[in-house]
């Protein structure tokens, strides 16, 4: 029985870790590559989950194939943005990053309320991706599978492109050391916005992927602000390994929060927060 | 041409003095509503002006002569310094002769201070919270109490056969008054409870609650959730779960399963119980007539149980205007207020005098699939019944 | 012959005497500050039936300042600073609940406790930057949001504080209900608060902070210890903030979980900005803009309000980053320059 807990407890939370770790990648990255304090990345992950739900009820798409598109969508808008607006902020104090990106999300809410209301957006998983399936004595949420599957997919690539392409190397250089990168020859620039498209439509996939799992209405870009903040704090800036385990983390004591005392909510969460910050200032997997 | 100069002076001089007296006769009936348009999620601010152009369209806008101005003021949602701050402009400044609206408990508190401070006539059309009458002589409320809606469905579970119950609610005024009390009752009739959740209520994924209920193996399991939130979700995850296949029976508080959000909720919502002073489909030419009618205004919308609050408060509100003559006295209208009895859309509803609180028949509905429509249908009435919790 | 004018010496000035010159020039009466507090005990006598509004809009005009102490003049970027605001509320209400019901003690305590829990953050905040920082002050915000929603018994959750009964100021003031008392008592307290505030930032402190500000990294290598600053700027800011809470908490008489909220962090965010990050009048004008509009545009669809305030944040920065203050020095400057002239 208690072993059955836990295996659920891990099962559901990993599936959640994941899914944290899709839409924080991102923010890792770019935060380590240019110290660009992007608070509206998860607005990315919100835009990305209406995307996939507009093409579901209104136009009746099947849902794999809204993902790409959501993720596509998603990184052709904050690249744009990106190009116009982030770049002239890169060398700008933090405290502007800040109340441009906070400006972004608020215009984000309200445009996204405007369009598709403030109510829970209904949707609805085709039949192979819903319900349970029985293993023995274990119930095993489907959709949850499938999170796990795909999303470790993505993860496993993501980290393969990390280790193992020159991009990656190229990211990993200009994450320990922009000018000395940079005098190597490398457009930093170009990379950054290369990595800043990437980790964008992750975020988006991310969006879409959560709405079976989270529900989604106007208010998510800021609820998930706090959750995407803490993964890649706690990761430490620019490290995607050390994102990925805090995701994983986050996930899981997520979930045995919920089932073990469920009146504390997210308490648990940011008192882990504060607790590790205050131990570890830099992260946990810091390249300090 | 002296003379026809003269006859025009005097000829506008009448005019105008005449519009003039005519004016004085005209100034409007002030009723200052301070209600959450935004920020209480969902859509109640649209239902609540959808009810109030039907009310209007039905009863008019004039009373003895004179105009009824409805004056709006949005607080945005759980802000009680906010609604403190419009109340009280509203009787300063726009000197409202009635105050109504009101969804949140803080807000309602924090209005209630100004109404007695003023001897402002308040009526409630949301905010369920017990305590709030009797510490507020001139507030009366429209909707219900979660004690009064709960009592009833905790009463049925057992009667139905439910022996062992677990217990869902998010933790916030409401759910913590329902939960409490369904437990307090339920145990009452002679059950148990096999165990309780206070939900977080920005908890968007219950799977992990719903994986301790099936663990603990209870007959049934009651469900408070934020309706306008989340909450929609749950019966969904519910099914996914498999709480029907382990032969756990949902009982809920109709809140969730509004006609508003039946639709988006879909199969999971089939067989599930639930409480509600208001059904869409009550079987009384008034409701029919009233939802058709909503329907057309609100562009294809049903009303729910917060619209029916609002217009039964509008309801009562014109009927003390009317018994005044249009001369709105605070003391009159809280004599007539506690007098009321009238036949609401929902049934029929009176006011307790000594309580202010609203009595009301409670409805035990089963949601189904009729006519590939999904609707709650009434299977039990607790009639006229009352808070049994509040004191004057 | 004659005589060669020898100029006399020219006198002697010691660094002190420069130095009071220097911090006499800054801490002149500008003419935007005259200006608000003019404006705002006049709105007192001609709007009398918004009495309540404008003491609103000066209690959030001194959490904005409180804000500005913080972001503006030491540069340390926080979202969590509603944090102190709330305890600050809180502890008013709890003690009028308690029957402590005299309010200007009532304040002085609110300042001490949030003074005390903003020295507690400032240990742990001073050690890091950056992203970091941001996180840790966001983190706090939500953390105590969340404990003061689940302490029901102490807090009254989400159905906040009521039945907080204050007792007449000075025995004799009564506050009534059009807000009269309210809005003096306010007035008085901003004021006085607002001179403190000049007073700290125009003396040597005031200096640490700024050059904290610009070059945090060169500070601790001319002598100035940064985390001792730090927990100083942080302490009275907290101070500040609890002080604005409690006057809402006094003259509202109730106190809700909006007092803590994140919405309401960054909104002190937004006026600062608005109205021009380190000039401490700049807070009070973005404040009272904010809340003014916010007002008169309440029939607005909410909607709208939070895109336009969206994208006014996005232009100020980009091309108003002194926001209105700013704007309005430039004017004066552009003015004077015209008038040389001519």
């Amino acid at each position: 029985m208690i072993l059955g807990n836990l295996l659920y407890i891990i099962f559901s939370g990993v599936a959640y870790g994941v899914l944290l770790f899709l839409m924080s990648a991102g923010l890792a990255v770019t935060q380590g590559l240019m110290r660009f304090a992007n608070l509206a990345h998860a607005a990315f992950a919100m835009l990305g989950g209406y995307l996939a739900v507009t093409l579901m009820n209104s136009y009746g798409w099947p849902f794999l194939l809204t993902l790409p598109i959501a993720a596509l969508g998603t990184a052709l808008f904050a690249g744009t943005l990106e190009r116009l607006l982030f770049r002239r902020f890169y060398n700008v104090s933090q405290l502007y990053q800040i109340m441009l990106t906070v400006g972004i999300v608020s215009m984000s809410v309200a445009s996204v309320t405007f369009i598709w209301g403030s109510v829970n957006q209904p949707v609805r998983m085709p039949s192979y991706l819903s319900g349970s399936i029985q293993v023995g004595n274990f119930d095993i949420d489907v959709y949850r599978l499938f999170l796990i599957v795909a999303g470790g997919l993505v993860v496993w690539a993501l980290i393969w492109g990390i280790d193992s392409t020159s991009f990656g190397a190229k990211v990993r250089a200009a994450v320990d050391n922009r000018r000395v990168t940079s005098s190597c020859g490398i457009n930093v620039d170009r990379l950054f916005m290369t990595a800043f498209f990437i980790g964008s439509a992750l975020a988006g996939l991310g969006g879409a992927l959560s709405v079976n799992l989270v529900g989604l209405s106007p208010t998510f870009a800021l609820d998930f602000l706090a959750y995407v903040l803490i993964v890649v704090t706690l990761g430490g800036h620019g490290s995607m390994k050390g994102a990925l385990v805090a995701a994983l983390l986050l996930g899981v004591v997520d979930v045995a929060g919920k089932y073990y005392v469920p009146q504390t909510g997210p308490f648990i969460i940011y008192a882990l927060t504060v607790v590790v910050l205050f131990w570890r200032p830099h992260g946990l997997f810091a390249k300090a | 041409m002296k003379r026809s100069r003269l006859a025009i002076a005097v000829a506008v001089a009448i005019l105008l003095l005449g519009s003039g007296a005519v004016q004085g006769q005209q100034t409007p009936i002030k009723i200052g509503i301070v209600y959450s348009f935004s920020g209480a999620g969902g859509t109640a601010g649209k239902e609540f002006n959808d009810i109030v152009a039907l009310f209007q369209k039905q009863h008019g806008d004039t009373i003895a002569g004179r105009k009824v101005q409805i004056i709006e003021r949005d607080d945005g949602g759980i802000a009680p310094d906010n609604a403190k701050r419009l109340a009280q402009e509203l009787i300063v400044e726009q000197h409202v002769d009635l105050l109504a609206g009101l969804i949140f408990t803080p807000n309602a508190m924090a209005v209630g201070t100004v109404s007695t401070q003023a001897k402002m006539p308040t009526f409630i059309v949301n905010a369920t919270t017990s305590g709030i009458m009797a510490k507020n002589p001139y507030m009366s409320r429209y909707s219900m109490t979660a004690t009064q809606v709960t009592i009833p469905l905790a009463k049925y579970a057992y009667k139905s056969g439910m022996r062992n119950m677990y217990v869902i609610f998010m933790d916030y005024g409401p759910g913590i008054d329902s939960g409490t009390t369904f437990e307090n009752t339920f145990k009452g009739e002679g059950g148990t409870i096999a165990g309780e959740i206070r939900v977080p209520v920005t908890a968007e994924d219950f799977s992990a609650y719903l994986q301790r209920v099936k663990d603990a193996k209870p007959d049934g399991v009651y469900i408070f959730l934020n309706a306008s939130g989340s909450g929609t979700t749950f019966l969904k995850q519910a099914k996914t779960a498999g709480l029907d296949k382990a032969g756990i029976k949902i009982f809920c508080s109709g809140d969730l399963l509004t006609e508003q959000v039946l639709p988006a909720i879909g199969d999971a919502a089939i067989g599930v119980i639930s409480t509600m002073n208001y059904s869409g489909t009550h079987n009384s030419k008034m409701n029919r007539d009233f939802v058709k009618a909503f329907e057309a205004q609100s562009g294809g919308m049903p009303p729910t149980f917060g619209g029916v609050g609002v217009y039964d408060a509008f309801q009562a509100m014109y009927k003390v205007i009317a018994a005044q003559n249009g001369q709105v006295d605070p003391d009159k209208t809280m004599a007539l207020v506690k007098q009321l009895k009238f036949e609401s859309p929902r049934g029929p509803i009176a006011i307790d005098p000594d309580t202010r609180d609203i009595v009301q028949n409670v409805y035990i509905r089963r949601t189904e699939l009729k006519n590939g429509q999904l609707v709650n249908t009434e299977i039990d009435t607790y009639p006229m019944f009352k808070d049994p919790t509040e004191h004057p | 012959m004659t005589a060669i004018e020898i100029p006399a010496p020219a006198p002697v000035v010691t660094p002190q005497e420069r130095a009071h010159k220097v911090f006499a020039f800054t801490s002149r009466w500008r003419w935007e500050e005259i200006a608000f507090w003019v404006v705002a005990a006049l709105s007192i006598l001609i709007f009398p039936t918004h009495l309540v509004l404008i003491a609103q809009v000066l209690i959030t005009g001194l959490f904005a300042l409180s804000f500005d102490l913080l972001v503006g003049y030491a540069g340390i970027p926080s979202l969590g600073h509603a944090a102190f605001f709330g305890i600050g509320a809180y502890t008013a209400g709890l003690l009028a609940r308690a029957g402590w019901t005299e309010p200007i003690s009532g304040l002085l305590i609110a300042a001490l406790v949030a003074g005390i829990a903003g020295f507690a953050l400032s240990v742990v905040v001073s050690r890091l930057t950056g992203i970091g920082l941001i996180m840790i002050t966001l983190g706090v915000g939500l953390l105590l949001y969340e404990a003061a929603h689940s302490a029901r018994g102490i807090t009254g959750g989400d159905d906040g504080l009521s039945g907080i009964n204050i007792a007449p100021i000075f025995g004799h003031f009564q506050f009534d209900f059009y807000g009269k008392t309210a809005v003096v008592y306010t007035y008085v307290v901003v004021f006085l608060l607002y001179l403190l505030a000049r007073r700290i930032v125009n003396s040597p402190f005031g200096l640490e902070m700024k050059g904290i500000r610009e070059n945090v990294r060169r500070v601790p290598a001319i002598g100035i210890p940064l985390r001792k600053r730090y927990m100083v700027v942080f302490t009275v800011s907290a101070a500040f903030a609890g002080v604005a809470g409690a006057l809402l908490g006094q003259i509202t008489q109730t106190v809700a979980l909006s007092a803590l909220s994140f919405d309401r962090s960054a909104a002190a965010l937004i006026m600062v900005m608005i109205g021009g990050m380190g000039t401490l009048i700049g807070a009070l004008v973005g404040a009272a803009a904010y809340m003014v509009a916010q007002d008169r545009l309440s029939d607005l669809n909410p909607v709208y309000w939070n895109f336009w305030v969206g994208l006014l944040l996005v232009l100020f920065v980009l091309f108003a980053r002194g926001g209105l203050i700013g704007g309005v020095d430039r004017l004066i400057v552009w003015i004077r320059s015209k008038r040389k002239k001519s």
